[in-house]
């Protein structure tokens, strides 16, 4: 299992944003190890982005998305205790979902 | 105790009870677009997604930086006005595949967005908008790499 996500949403007027910090290699497929041969891709595929259960994005992600992947967004009309869920899962079928609470 | 066979047949029995009655995770619908993660170029990418072709726009646009020193970590963000947007791809053009991320945008959130790439070189960085309407309209913007993001 993979470590926890920091996700923090801020409402500000009638959005949140909403920023998150995965904790992922996402290996590139590029890389050779020390006996030159290539680190397989290892990388988050899929983030989905809910707001009080409703899911308000969807992503796909290729292994050219950084390591220890950040990602903004905006809500509309969230507000203040308001849940935002983010859940990934990356190519070899892990999963990692967490919660924050719009401050 | 269960040996595997028996597991692997009720599994299977569960897997098409839940294909049946359309209650398959969220993950079964929004299946990975292998194909579009493995073009090499712009287009090619945009048409994993449908649109046939790309026109650039003013009413989109593309953040990041003129001079990236590592390009590991690349700040790229993709936003634009206009109403009725589906999709936005974030993409860089000499990188071994072009596209980075597709993001389904909803009505439920701004069509702005942003994240943070690997680039192997300088290269043109897009942000692709597709619309609605079927329309894919697109932004681009040089990056300068110093120091290269995916090998090594």
């Amino acid at each position: 299992m993979a470590d926890p996500m920091r996700i923090r949403a801020q409402a500000s007027g009638d959005k949140a944003t909403v920023r998150v910090l995965m904790s992922h290699e996402m290996e590139s497929g590029q890389r050779r190890d020390a006996n030159g041969k290539l680190v397989p891709a290892w990388h988050i595929a899929e983030v989905t982005a809910e707001h009080n259960g409703k899911v308000v994005m969807t992503a796909e992600w290729g292994p050219a998305v950084a390591k220890n992947p950040y990602l903004q967004f905006y809500v509309k009309g969230a507000k203040a205790g308001d849940k935002i869920a983010i859940s990934w899962k990356d190519n070899r079928g892990d999963t990692r979902r967490d919660e924050a609470t719009v401050s | 105790m269960q040996n595997r066979r028996e597991t692997l047949r009720q599994s299977a029995v569960v897997a098409g009870l839940l294909a049946s009655t359309g209650l398959f995770p969220q993950w079964a619908h929004a299946a990975f677009n292998k194909a579009a993660f493995e073009t090499k170029t712009v287009l090619d990418a945009v048409k994993a997604y449908g649109p046939g072709s790309i026109v650039e726009s003013k009413d989109i646009t593309i953040t990041g930086p003129d001079i990236a020193e590592n390009g590991a970590v690349v700040p790229l963000g993709a936003s634009t006005a206009l109403p009725g947007v589906k999709q936005l791809l974030l993409l860089v053009e000499k990188n071994p595949s072009t596209l980075i991320a597709m993001f389904n945008v909803t009505d439920s959130i701004e069509a702005n967005i942003a994240t943070r790439a690997k680039m192997g070189q300088s290269s043109d960085v897009f942000a692709v908008a597709i619309m609605a309407d079927g329309r894919a309209l697109f932004a681009k913007k040089e990056i300068k790499v110093t120091l290269g993001g995916c090998g090594g």
